[in-house]
């Protein structure tokens, strides 16, 4: 048996491979692209929020936030750690994300213009990445599920906070009912972007499907996620901003309608309201610690050198 | 070149965690970090921030030391044949009791 044979062999039986395991060279690759991308959109998704934080409307709702907040930097460093498994390096990666050569989720290429986008944030994005999420921790890549366990444990606090606002505004005045239904209005169609291209235009899919690193496809998580969120939608009296969305008996199912990929394209390129204000706060945030990244490496140093030196004193004497 | 490149950048570390008294502390992941007392601060903020620990331990990665993959088979052969090693190896009848 070829080593690819019987790595595919290994997966097949549902045995976990681990990072000192021989693995193909591709096999290799899409998961650092995967897991890498999914780290930068940990990052880069506490951009939207972070504006909120200082003008949360109570102090509950801003604890509320920052504790979210802070579980996405943590998500983004558990996802960075099994990437380096795979043999790369932080720094490179980061290099990636900031020179643009790597991807992260273009949903947070949208601006957050009021305070009920924190709740279709939490409730649809949140929501979106969950259904997205729970398959990986099944993955077959073993770093990469454990990571995705952990993530996804922490994760539905991150949904209910946001369909509690919701429920609040909803329950509101009708200006705050209004804000609800115009936060959902802008969300609705980039939450359905982020499960990527049908399945017919996704070519990686199939070998990722063979590869047990994604479970379940693009259209799939899609149709589970617009199933899971209408009726959701329907308690909070709010309308879902689609003239084509219905209850399909036979299927069992929402039919739902086209979604705008043009759009969608001109986003992952770069082309989106706020992809170049991301990209150049993360640099910046990046640039403005080098000095404490210096310092405290320098420090370290000293440290180290110093005990070294008393340790040789105390033997002399 | 190649040290002044590693000093720039922290070190990798590993962490592991007691979740509570009586068990052993257990691999949960790694970070980066310039010493083993920020390891630890990063650790708990990283690893720890729903009450998932009551003690951590750190390591470089660099310091760690892992069996071969590759050799397994030969690494672990000698357990393979001695199924004595197992107490249900020993035919006894049924009427005794503890044992």
């Amino acid at each position: 048996m070829t080593l690819e044979a019987k790595f595919q062999a290994r997966i097949d039986d549902e045995v976990k491979i681990e990072p000192r395991d021989w693995m193909p060279d591709a096999y290799r690759k899409t998961l650092i692209r995967q897991i890498s991308q999914h780290a930068h959109s940990e990052i880069v998704g506490m951009l939207p929020e972070s504006n909120w934080i200082t003008r949360a409307p109570s102090l509950r709702r801003k604890m509320v936030l920052l504790a979210k907040v802070q579980d996405e930097a943590g998500h983004g460093l558990y996802l960075y750690s099994a990437a380096e498994t795979l043999g790369v390096e932080r720094e490179d990666l980061i290099d990636e994300l900031h020179t643009g050569k790597a991807k992260y989720s273009s949903i947070f290429n949208y601006p957050t213009l009021t305070w009920a986008d924190m709740g279709a944030i939490g409730w649809l994005v949140d929501g979106a990445a969950i259904m997205n999420q729970v398959p990986l921790c099944r993955c077959s890549y073993g770093p990469y599920a454990r990571a995705m366990v952990r993530i996804c444990k922490e994760e539905s606090f991150h949904q209910r906070q946001g369909y509690e606002i919701m429920l609040t505004l909803a329950q509101g005045s009708e200006a705050q009912k209004r804000m609800a239904q115009d936060a959902l209005n802008r969300w609705w169609w980039p939450a359905l972007m982020m499960f990527g291209p049908h399945d017919k235009d996704s070519p990686n899919t199939e070998q990722s499907m063979k590869w047990r690193i994604k479970r379940l496809s693009n259209d799939e998580l899609r149709q589970r996620f617009v199933d899971a969120t209408v009726p959701q939608a329907d308690f909070l009296g709010l309308t879902i901003p689609d003239p084509d969305l219905k209850w399909n008996d036979e299927t069992g199912q929402y039919d739902f309608g086209a979604i705008n990929w043009d759009e969608f394209w001109e986003v992952v390129k770069g082309n989106g309201p706020c992809n170049r204000q991301r990209l150049q706060d993360r640099v910046k945030a990046h640039e403005d610690g080098a000095w404490v990244r210096e310092a405290s490496m320098v420090y370290a140093e000293k440290r180290r050198a110093r005990e070294e030196a008393e340790n040789q004193n105390t033997r002399v004497a | 070149m190649e040290a002044l490149k590693n000093k720039k950048n922290w070190p990798l570390w590993e962490v592991f965690i007691r979740s509570k008294s009586g068990l052993n502390h257990k691999h949960v992941g790694s970070l980066h970090a310039a010493d083993a007392e920020m390891a630890i601060e990063n650790a708990r903020d990283v690893y720890t921030r729903r009450n998932e620990g009551v003690s951590i331990w750190v390591v470089e990665s660099a310091h760690i030391t892992a069996s071969n993959p590759d050799e397994s088979e030969s690494l672990f052969d000698p357990a393979n044949d001695k199924v004595y090693r197992h107490p249900t190896f020993y035919n006894l009848p049924d009427e005794l009791k503890h044992i």
